[in-house]
Order: C-alpha cells, then sequence, then structure tokens
C-alpha cells in the first residue's frame, strides 16, 4: 500500500478525488471536505447519525448535492447521474440481486457498459475466480454464506473498473469470526485496488485496519483526519478518545501544567503554552484506597467508582469526580481494593505517561 | 388475577378436556347467539346459491351443452378477449403502477384515485363513458375514425377495450402494492453499477416483483371474463363478435335456461381455479 504525502498529494491535485459535500436535510447539514489520491483507502469513521452514509450516497450520486462539489481524476462529478459515473459501491447488507446468481451479480455491470454477454460473463468469472469463489459462481445470494456474499459484493462493485470504491460498513453484516478472515482479505483486495477507495464504517478497528487515512465525522462535521496511528495517539473529540481508549482532556498549557477548563490541573512532560488537548491510558492510571502517604502530590485526585466492567482480563473503572477519568487494573488488584460502585479511590498518574499536544 | 372457572376452561381448552365440555366451550359459550346466527345466514347466503346451481346442472346434457357452436363461439370470444385485455392491462397497467409507486410528482393522489375509480365504478356507467370518449362521435373516436378508421364500439376490440377498462385497476393496485413492499435500493444498487433507470426496471425490478405480476394478471384475467356491464353497453351483444360468455349467460336465460346453467358452470369452475391458484398468496391467513 502506497504512502502519500502532503507534498505528493498536492503535486497530483488532479487525479483523485477532491470534494466538497454539503447535502441538506431537513435539521441535518452535512459538511464534509474529502481529498483522496489513487491507491489511498480512506475510512470516514464516525458513530451513527455522523452522516457518513449520506456522504456515501452523494459521492454515488444517490442523493444530490446541496452545495459543493465533486471532482474525480479532474472530471466535475456534481451533476453525473449515478449509472454514468466511475464509481462502485458495496452496499451495507451487499444487495445482491436475489434473482441472479453470483456470477450474473458480478457480471451485471459489464453488461450495462456495453459488453456482450459472453464478455460480460468471462469478466465476472475472472473476478470470482481472483475472490476464491469459483465454485459458487452458479450459486443465488441466498446460498452464499456473509462472507462470499461480501467477496460477491466487491467483485460486482470492482467489476466496472470504477476510479472510485465505495465501501458501507463492509463488515458490518458479518458474524465476529467471520469478521476477522474477511478483514484481512478485504485489505488485500484494497492495497491491490488502484483508485481511490472510501469506506464508511463505525468501527475503529476496521478503520484502523483497512483505510491508510481517517476522516472522523461528527454531527455531519469532519472533526478531525489523520493516519490511523495518528489519530490513535492525538484524538480530539471525546468520541475519539473513547474509541481509542484513551483519557482526555482540554486546558491550557503553563511550562508543565495544564489546568483544565473544568478545573483541575494534570502536570505534563511536554512543555508547552496555550490552548493543548493531555491524553493518557486508562493502563497508566494507579488507584488506591488511601490517600498515598510517598507519593508527590502532582497528577494526584480523590474520586468515586460509578461503575466497573470487565474488559479483556482487565477490570475498567469509570471515575468521577473533580477529573473523570477511567482506569484499567487487574482483577486482582481490584478485589484488594475491594472496588465497588460507591467506593471512593485516590487516582494518581505519572507525568511521563500523560501526554500533551496543541489543539 | 383469572377466575378459577375460567382458568380451568382455559386449561381444558388448551389440553384438549372432554369432546362435550369442549364443544359447550367452542359455541355455547365461546359465541354469542346474536353473533353465531347472523354468521350462519350470511354463510348460506353466499353458499346456498352456488349449491343449487351444481344441484340444477343438467349433467347428463352438459357435454353436449358445451360442444354447442353457440356456447363454444362464447366461450372462445370470452377466452381471446380476457386473455388480450389482460395484455393490454399488462403493457399500460405496470408502467403505471411503477410510476404511481416510484416517482414523486404533485397530485400522485389524485391519479391514484382516477386509477382506483374503474374499481367502484358501476361498469354501465364505464361503458358509456367509453362510448363518449371512444364511439364514433366521441372525443378522441371521431379522430380515430376519420383518420385512422378505426371503429371500436360495437367490435371485438371493443369488447377487450371494454374490460381493460374495467380489469385494470385491479392489475395496477396488485403490482403498485408489490413494488411498495420491494426494496427500491436494489434499483439504486443497479444504477451505480451503470444500469439506466429503464435498465434497471427491466433487469431488476421486474424480476423481483414477478409474483406480485402474476397475481394482479390473474385477478385482471378473472374479472374481464365476468364482465358484462361495460361490455354490453360500449361493444353490444352480437354473437360471435361481442357476446362474450357472461352476455350469453344472460341471453340464454330467456330462450334455454340449460345453456345458460352450463356456461355459469363453467365460469364458476374458472373462478375456483383462479381461487385455487391465488391461495398461496390471499388464503394463507386463514
Amino acid at each position: 500500500m502506497t504512502k502519500i504525502d502532503e507534498t505528493t498529494r498536492a503535486d497530483t491535485a488532479v487525479e483523485g478525488l477532491d470534494a466538497h459535500l454539503v447535502v441538506d436535510r431537513g435539521t441535518f447539514r452535512l459538511d464534509v471536505t474529502l481529498a483522496v489520491a489513487p491507491g489511498e483507502v480512506v475510512a470516514l469513521l464516525g458513530p451513527n447519525g455522523a452522516g457518513k452514509t449520506s456522504a456515501l450516497r452523494a459521492l454515488a450520486g444517490l442523493v444530490p448535492l446541496s452545495d459543493g462539489h465533486l471532482r474525480l481524476d479532474g472530471a466535475e462529478l456534481d451533476r453525473t447521474p449515478p449509472e454514468s459515473r466511475p464509481v462502485g459501491v458495496v452496499f451495507q447488507d451487499y444487495l445482491l440481486f436475489p434473482h441472479l446468481t453470483a456470477l450474473d451479480n458480478v457480471a451485471f455491470g459489464p453488461r450495462c457498459h456495453g459488453a456482450t454477454k459472453a464478455e460480460a460473463r468471462a469478466q465476472a468469472a475472472a473476478w470470482l475466480d481472483r475472490m476464491g469463489l469459483a465454485e459458487h459462481s452458479g450459486a443465488k445470494p441466498r446460498k452464499l454464506s456473509g462472507g462470499q456474499a461480501q467477496r460477491v459484493a466487491l467483485a460486482r462493485a470492482l467489476a466496472t473498473n470504477p476510479r472510485l470504491l465505495l465501501l458501507d460498513e463492509p463488515l458490518a453484516a458479518l458474524d465476529a469470526r467471520t469478521r476477522l478472515e474477511v478483514r484481512a482479505q478485504l485489505r488485500r483486495h484494497l492495497a491491490d485496488f488502484e483508485a481511490v477507495a472510501v469506506l464508511v464504517t463505525h468501527d475503529p478497528l476496521d478503520a484502523m485496519v483497512l483505510a491508510d487515512r481517517l476522516v472522523v465525522v461528527e454531527h455531519g462535521q469532519v472533526v478531525q483526519e489523520g493516519t490511523p496511528a495518528d489519530i490513535a495517539r492525538h484524538p480530539r473529540t471525546d468520541y475519539i478518545a473513547q474509541l481509542v481508549g484513551l483519557n482526555l482532556y482540554r486546558g491550557r498549557a503553563e511550562g508543565h501544567t495544564v489546568r483544565l477548563d473544568t478545573g483541575p490541573a494534570i502536570t505534563t512532560s511536554e512543555d508547552l503554552t496555550g490552548p493543548v488537548f493531555v491524553a493518557f491510558p486508562p493502563s497508566a492510571v494507579t488507584l488506591f484506597r488511601d490517600r498515598p502517604t510517598g507519593a508527590s502530590a502532582r497528577n494526584l485526585w480523590q474520586c468515586e467508582v460509578a461503575g466497573l466492567e470487565t474488559h479483556g482480563d482487565q477490570i475498567r473503572a469509570d471515575l468521577t469526580g473533580e477529573l473523570p477519568l477511567a482506569a484499567d487494573l487487574t482483577t486482582v488488584a481490584a478485589a484488594e481494593l475491594d472496588l465497588h460502585p460507591g467506593a471512593r479511590v485516590w487516582a494518581t498518574v505519572k507525568a511521563t505517561q500523560t501526554h500533551a499536544y496543541a489543539v | 388475577m383469572i377466575p378459577s372457572d375460567k382458568a380451568d376452561a382455559a386449561t381444558d381448552t388448551l389440553q384438549g378436556g372432554p369432546r362435550r365440555r369442549r364443544g359447550r366451550t367452542g359455541v355455547g359459550r365461546g359465541v354469542p347467539l346474536p353473533l353465531l346466527i347472523p354468521a350462519l345466514l350470511g354463510l348460506a347466503f353466499l353458499v346456498v346459491p352456488l349449491i343449487a346451481l351444481l344441484v340444477r346442472t343438467p349433467w347428463h346434457s352438459l357435454p353436449e351443452q358445451l360442444t354447442s357452436p353457440d356456447v363454444w363461439q362464447a366461450l372462445q370470444l370470452s377466452l381471446i378477449c380476457a386473455t388480450a385485455a389482460t395484455a393490454v392491462s399488462l403493457v399500460l397497467g405496470v408502467p403505471l403502477a411503477w410510476l404511481l409507486a416510484r416517482v414523486e410528482f404533485p397530485g400522485r393522489g389524485l391519479v391514484r384515485a382516477l386509477v382506483t375509480l374503474p374499481l367502484v365504478l358501476p361498469p354501465v356507467v364505464g361503458g358509456v363513458a367509453l362510448l363518449m370518449a371512444l364511439g364514433r362521435n366521441g372525443i378522441v373516436g371521431q379522430w380515430l375514425d376519420s383518420w385512422f378508421g378505426i371503429t371500436l364500439p360495437f367490435t371485438t376490440a371493443g369488447v377487450v377495450v371494454a374490460e381493460a377498462f374495467v380489469a385494470m385497476p385491479f392489475l395496477v393496485i396488485s403490482v403498485e402494492g408489490t413494488l411498495r413492499a420491494a426494496d427500491p435500493r436494489y434499483e439504486e444498487a443497479a444504477t451505480t453499477l451503470g444500469a439506466s433507470r429503464f435498465t434497471a426496471f427491466r433487469r431488476v425490478t421486474l424480476p423481483l416483483i414477478a409474483p406480485g405480476i402474476a397475481a394482479g394478471a390473474v385477478l385482471a384475467w378473472a374479472r374481464a371474463l365476468g364482465e358484462f356491464g361495460a361490455t354490453i353497453t360500449f361493444a353490444g351483444n352480437f354473437p360471435g363478435r361481442t357476446q362474450t360468455m357472461p352476455l350469453a349467460v344472460y341471453l340464454a336465460l330467456q330462450s334455454d335456461p340449460e345453456a345458460a346453467i352450463a356456461l355459469s358452470l363453467v365460469l364458476l369452475a374458472v373462478s375456483i381455479a383462479v381461487l385455487a391458484g391465488l391461495r398461496d398468496r390471499w388464503m394463507t391467513a386463514g
């Protein structure tokens, strides 16, 4: 998979996708800017109702743009009807035509693009073969497993040689085990795809595994974009912080001290000035039943346990108090501390385990 | 809390208590007489005439009746006209149903009401209206006559027109219902694959709604086969040309009641066949 940095993207601005999508739908307004280079996979990540699917439908031409523009490889597509756009879509529940075999589903696109029946079928057979589905080409969609249907849907979308591939929650319809396998396969197919790929998901793991770059959408707006690693380390909204499992605060830094908007201060290892975010993982938090005597008073807060849940082999404690935070601890530690909802505890975080960055 | 005797009765019914007791629970207590008696009368009212038809059928002379040239002619004409009317309904009605189900346009509710009107309109009125439109001096008919030399009233083609007028709404309503129940996103998927809206309709939607179209066509065909009022008004009653079975039955009843009964029996058999064919679709609730 090729990584495209800012400079090369600017140089090849004509190639790839350049979109400013504005869709008004009653009280909801989607306003998203997207620039994606050929070969790049971008994930639109966001909670349900954030407008991700609207963005995808606007790219496909299934909903009209209220404003903005849409250019693909330099060509204006705003007014192009969906059937004339070089766009392939993998729908969330695949929408394979139930009355056609897997082969004829895949051959549908080439047939609409003017291929003869024999040519279309030959192309479709080649695609199914590539997806490892040659022996299922005669099967009707209802005979296919979830993973197989997903690959047929991908083959159907790719068979028209689109310049823009759209995937709507491509793994949402699969059970946990199939999902793991299909995610790995999908990653390989996306890596081979030379044009622009945009996928929509609410699952951060899917987004991080499949995409080169994430665009986080909340309430119809882009709130953050960057590489998965960058977003995981520098979340900018509570939603993303929760997704990547970090405690996130916003405040004003003066040297090594960050005074939070809500009152308390956090000591950090970074030396910064001005508005900043401070983030630290729940595993960096240490809990004490009594006020620790030896420890320095820095980054020490009294909290109350609001809830407990198991998180893998760990216990995740949800704490409220002057600084609301999440803390991870082992089952043994939780038992020794006699943690239960309502219990009062002291929480500390080492400055070296916090991470501050400018807003 | 359920009173204990009622609870007992319920338990008995559920677990299959003594037959005598169950009978009392089912009829005597379960259904009040003021409802039961009219219900049974209503059932008899609907069924007894059909039984009477069977009882009075001249079974010994039936083969002879049905093969008489007059009856055979009427039967043939009926089948041809009903099938042609169904074909007309399909060609015009399926696109009309699609338009009503899939395209938002101003006055759609009004258009749907107009399409439904022939369902409740007295067929004779339909016949008169058709004469005003397509008659030799009708608002459209005069042009058909002077430009193309086409005359529809009192011809076999007129029978087809009258039957289609009455039967098409059945097909439109049935197909529109099926279209509304079908997932329109399949059409979207087809357009993203490069299909025009018409191709999407032809290659995706049409196969998906085929069962609904078939049911609508059978319904329309049955309605066309039994059409009387609009046909006799618009096309007249000429044996061999416009005299379909219902018209022949009506005429025969005055001169040859046995022939009328035989013809009626044929129409009854067709109706039962239609009902049996559609049972999966409309009778599964029972």
